[in-house]
């Protein structure tokens, strides 16, 4: 029910919403929640383990019972509070864990059988047969206790990240955080200002107490608008600061477009923000604890600051006839506020025998308790219990309760900090310096009254002035009011039933104490084994009334039980806003090569390395596969011309004039001896002796030499480098960087393959002027590029580099002019089988677990030098004999298949690991020997050539005999490569 | 968690690559013994406290840092480039 002239949503303004399918009417400015109860629904909900019926509870993110999901389809989100998600045109709300209706929820069976479904029921009940909890009892159980579902389409809604920077962070914007703000704004300093309500002002906008002679929300307004005219204040509404990390570094999450009803429009649904800030305030307020007593999960029952924040904000009565139940003077003020927009209250029952209601004239009972709640899908009644013992039911469809404030310490526990108990409110408050560079200001301080929060938050915001080195400034302190805050505990009524400590996940106070019975004493323990806290809700509203509860049964005091660990998010954060931008195409970057539009227009695969992308193969119309592709290209190379885009592997250009020493000093063999105008392979360590990278080092010039590395071990060599130089030989003089991207660069391989070189070149090279591994500059058309006679086919061949703009343009050149020669493009299954051919390694070989040794290289460790992993590589486990050695692979029958990966084991023995003899680490099919070959580790293998070995790859059903031989397949003598 | 790279200046520590202990920057001599490399690689303190790390400032600069920690809080006492500490090693001895 709508009170006339009350609340501030914009009555000019009628939304109408969907709720279960039924449509519904309010304003803007409504939550769900808010336009719910003012239709009179009061019904939200159901719990998570009994299906109890649930009605809201609060007015915040802290909502226990009031999940609800929005949207359809693929964009669907569950788990939202209805008290959160502000009403728009179209929006449609579905209750949840409800089957059929809500209304009618068959599974609310659990309810009755609530005496066997205690905490911890399901550790001692479905204990056997022990392989039912796999396949029956947990899907079972799963099935009748949850809460909402995702929709499992992918969504197609964006998300967003963003990062912040700023002098002060100022959590929450109510009395203290607004007055925090504007101090350190007046001070100069740049100040985020943070709320996750969409509405900034906190309780101001809750409560009817004034502020500087005007409403508390007026006030308010002011201020938000007087911030929002500094050009040094950032005001972030709807966003809830959900996480605090080293360095001054906040997590939180901002809804952006979740309030408007055309979900696109470009903005993003949620926008996930980094925010470093030199200081922060947290002001962010406090909750409302319920009061343990038996059925105060009956819908109906808020907390005494909801009911005031629907009657004040809202303009929402939450029930006709309305009981106040409390411990403390701040709840007296909601039997005022409902009294001033002329609802009825029925009584206010204080626990407190010594109780006084000022400035009201109803029914109070000092030194009383409820002690039970009447309905089941509605509040009816509650039965209370006076100083004298006595029962009385009143008849009531509302019952306002409070057990006093928690102050919000959550932030403050992020790093590891523990709040400290205040025995004069009976609550937890922050620790100082627990967060440092945070102070707390306001409610979340322990400091409740209006008039206090305000100086709190001047006072805060001064202390971050000072603490940037800025100077103070004077601000007005605004009059308003200053009550005591005066309660004495009470935590759960004692008496029969079940009385609900933790609404969300369905823990009562009996829960509580059976775990302190079977001693699960520590808060700890307690909390999993009753799952109280445990649920999206992280026990915001119970956690307190739950260790106190606990203290009582293990016979301790509240600071000596202490609390669980609050840990980030402060509320759920989608994934998807976590990850933004990262779904799909965005979840690494891409690196492409130039050659990448053409060879994609030309129908090649293209498949990863690293973040590049390489072209498979080049199909041809009319072949059925992969495989006839490839055979045509390695018969490019071996018997015309291949060309293949090799501009991914790292290029490291080095200068000065220690160059030298350094590359001695990296690689195992000598490079301080090449001349220049010559290439040379070097194979680089790891300190612990196992192999890094492989790749070809060119000397340019005396002090100048250019450095590739393998297309993924790009980025390590270069951070290699890099710690050699700073770290380990900071004196030398060496210089270096990355030309990777500068270069396009082509392997032309194939007995053309000068030929097709001199085509290109503006003046053509003969085999005198470039023998195999020379190198120099050329130029292409008047552009300067250079030419290494390197091959990694075995063939006759060459590698030219033009500058990478250029790239482009060559390689449809040397495309159309192989092409012509009887050739063309090759992708990467051809250029490994043609490097398989001829036993070159690739990381499929030196994976991490190799030495020199290993791939036949010990001979490649000068004896005359030092260098990176020299003496490692020399311990004796790792030149043993016995050690997997690299060879070749070919199989008996000609017909068989290799897999890379497969096992070896010695014919005739179990294939068990303790018989293992080796692996294969790549496989390719080769045309010119018309079968599978492969590369492989065996022990002591270079000693047992010809032996025949059993090949067993269990993965992929594969299992052969295999012959082991050298590793070079074509060509051993290597004439064609100096041909 | 944010490091004051010497050359950069504070930068949050996503653009920086760990490494490891400090010790990496001793590497062992031309007389080493076994049991001095296997130290220098394998072996590591493990306080709860102040301790000497290797970073990289990779997004940025590229230098190489020891970070001065401490594990027990996150608070980063000093923040030095690894060549100036490697120098004063070397001058050292």
């Amino acid at each position: 029910m709508r009170i006339s002239g009350k609340g501030m949503v914009d009555r000019s303004k009628p939304v109408t919403f969907r709720f279960d399918g039924v449509p519904y009417g309010g304003f803007a400015g409504d939550t769900v929640a808010s336009a719910l109860l003012a239709n009179g629904v009061t019904l939200m909900g159901r719990s998570f383990k009994y299906h109890r019926p649930r009605g809201v509870l609060s007015a915040g993110s802290e909502e226990p019972n009031a999940l609800i999901t929005v949207g359809t389809g693929a964009q669907q989100e569950p788990n939202v509070r209805a008290t959160q998600v502000e009403i728009h045109d179209g929006l449609s709300a579905r209750s949840q864990n409800a089957w059929p209706t809500l209304d009618f929820d068959v599974m609310a069976v659990n309810d009755l059988a609530a005496p066997f479904l205690g905490a911890g029921f399901y550790y001692k009940t479905f204990m056997w047969p022990r392989r039912f909890w796999e396949s029956i009892y947990e899907p079972v159980i799963r099935k009748a206790a949850g809460l909402g579902a995702l929709s499992g389409q992918s969504n197609g809604d964006t998300y967003e990240k963003a990062f912040g920077f700023c002098d002060l962070l100022v959590i929450g914007a109510g009395p203290a955080g607004l007055m925090a703000a504007l101090t350190a704004a007046q001070g100069g300093a740049d100040v985020i200002l943070a709320d996750e309500d969409s509405l900034m002002g906190g309780r101001l906008n809750a409560d009817s107490a004034g502020v500087a002679e005007q409403a508390g929300s007026d006030w308010a307004a002011s201020i938000v608008a007087q911030l929002a005219a500094m050009e040094n204040v950032r005001l972030m509404p709807r966003t809830t600061v959900t996480g605090v990390y080293d360095g001054g570094t906040f997590g939180a999450l901002e809804r952006v477009n979740q309030h408007h009803g055309a979900r696109s429009g470009g903005a993003a649904l949620e926008c996930f923000w980094r925010i470093t800030a030199r200081r922060s305030v947290l002001a962010a307020g406090a909750i409302e604890r319920p009061v343990a007593f038996r059925n105060n999960d009956r819908p109906g029952i808020m907390t005494a600051g909801a009911v005031r924040a629907y009657v004040n904000r809202w303009g929402v009565a939450p029930g006709k006839r309305v009981a106040v139940f409390c411990n403390n003077d701040d709840a007296h003020q909601t039997a005022r506020d409902l009294e001033a927009v002329g609802l009825h209250v029925v009584a206010v029952i204080d626990s407190r025998a010594d109780a006084v209601v000022e400035d009201f004239d109803g029914q109070v009972f000092a030194g009383a308790q409820v002690c039970n709640a009447g309905g089941r899908k509605a509040l009816e009644s509650i039965t209370l219990r006076t100083a004298g013992g006595r029962e009385e039911t009143l008849q009531v469809d509302c019952l306002a309760m409070s057990g006093g404030w928690n102050p919000t310490v959550n932030l403050t526990c992020h790093l590891n900090g523990r709040p400290a108990w205040r025995e004069d409110i009976h609550a937890f408050v922050p620790t100082e310096g627990a967060v440092p560079g945070m102070a707390a200001a306001g409610a979340c301080a322990g400091v409740f009254s209006t008039a206090g929060c305000l100086a709190d938050g001047v006072k805060a915001g001064k202390a971050a002035l000072q603490a940037l080195g800025r100077k103070p400034v004077d601000v007005d302190l605004p009059a308003a009011e200053d009550a005591p805050y005066r309660i004495a505990p009470l935590w759960a009524v004692a008496g029969g039933g079940r009385a609900w400590l933790d609404f969300q996940n369905d823990v009562t106070v009996k829960d509580v104490s059976q775990a302190a019975v079977e001693n699960f004493k520590s808060v700890e323990h307690m909390k999993r084994y009753t799952t109280q806290g445990m649920a999206t809700d992280q026990g915001k509203n119970s956690n307190v009334a739950a260790l106190a509860v606990l203290a009582d049964a293990t016979g301790r005091g509240i600071p000596e039980t202490g609390t669980t660990t609050f840990r980030p998010p402060y509320v759920p954060v989608a994934i998807a806003a976590l990850g933004a931008g990262s779904q799909g195409h965005g979840f690494a970057p891409e690196r492409w090569t130039t050659s990448h539009f053409r060879s994609v227009e030309m129908g090649a695969p293209m498949i990863e390395a690293g973040l590049w992308y390489r072209p498979s193969y080049f199909p041809r119309a009319g072949e059925q596969t992969w495989r006839e592709s490839c055979d045509r290209e390695v018969g490019y190379v071996r018997n015309s011309v291949g060309v293949c885009d090799v501009s991914t592997l790292g290029k490291i250009d080095i200068q000065g004039p220690d160059a030298a020493k350094l590359l001695d000093f990296v690689y195992t063999n000598m490079f301080s001896t090449l001349k220049v105008g010559r290439v040379r392979y070097g194979l680089m360590l790891r300190e612990d002796g196992h192999v890094m990278d492989d790749g070809t080092c060119a000397r340019l010039g005396a002090q100048h030499y250019l450095m590739t590395t393998t297309t993924a071990a790009a980025g390590a060599v270069m951070r290699h480098l890099e710690f050699v130089t700073q770290c380990l030989r900071p004196d030398w003089q060496v210089t270096f960087t990355s030309v990777t991207e500068q270069w396009a660069q082509f392997a032309i391989a194939g007995p053309q393959a000068r030929v097709l070189v001199n085509e290109v070149l503006d003046v053509p090279i003969d085999g005198e002027s470039w023998p195999f591994m020379a190198c120099g500059a050329v130029t292409l058309g008047g552009i300067g590029g250079r030419l290494f006679r390197i091959s990694f086919s075995g063939e006759h061949a060459y590698e030219l580099a033009v500058p990478a703009r250029f790239g482009a343009a060559l390689f449809d050149e040397l495309a159309k002019r192989s092409q012509a020669l009887g050739g063309g493009p090759y992708g990467m299954e051809a250029l490994n089988v043609l490097r398989i051919e001829k036993g070159f390694i690739t990381h499929a070989e030196i994976e991490g677990r190799t030495t020199a040794f290993d791939v036949g290289m010990g001979r490649m460790i000068s004896a005359k030098k030092d260098c990176i992993g020299k003496t490692m590589a020399a311990r004796p486990g790792l030149v043993d004999v016995n050690r997997p050695q690299m060879v070749g692979l070919k199989p008996v029958d000609a017909q068989a298949k290799l897999t890379a990966g497969a096992h070896l084991f010695d014919a005739g023995v179990e294939t068990i690991r303790e018989n293992y003899q080796g692996h294969v680490s790549s496989v390719g099919y080769s045309p010119d020997l018309g079968r599978m070959i492969g590369l492989g580790f065996v022990r002591r293998g270079p000693e047992r050539m010809g032996e025949v070995i059993h090949l067993v790859d269990r993965m992929r059903g594969v299992e052969t005999e295999v012959e082991i031989c050298g590793t070079v397949f074509l060509d051993p003598e290597g004439e064609r490569v100096r041909g | 968690m944010r490091i004051e790279c010497p050359i950069c200046g504070e930068r949050d520590r996503r653009e920086f690559y760990y490494q490891g202990a400090a010790v990496m920057l001793a590497r062992p001599g031309d007389a080493a013994t076994e049991a001095e490399w296997q130290s220098y690689l394998h072996l590591r303190e493990n306080p709860a406290g102040r301790t000497d790390e290797l970073w990289q400032h990779e997004a940025g600069c590229r230098a190489w840092v020891v970070v001065t920690r401490d594990t027990t809080t996150h608070v980063i006492a000093t923040v030095r480039l690894a060549t100036d500490v490697a120098q004063t090693r070397e001058a050292t001895g």
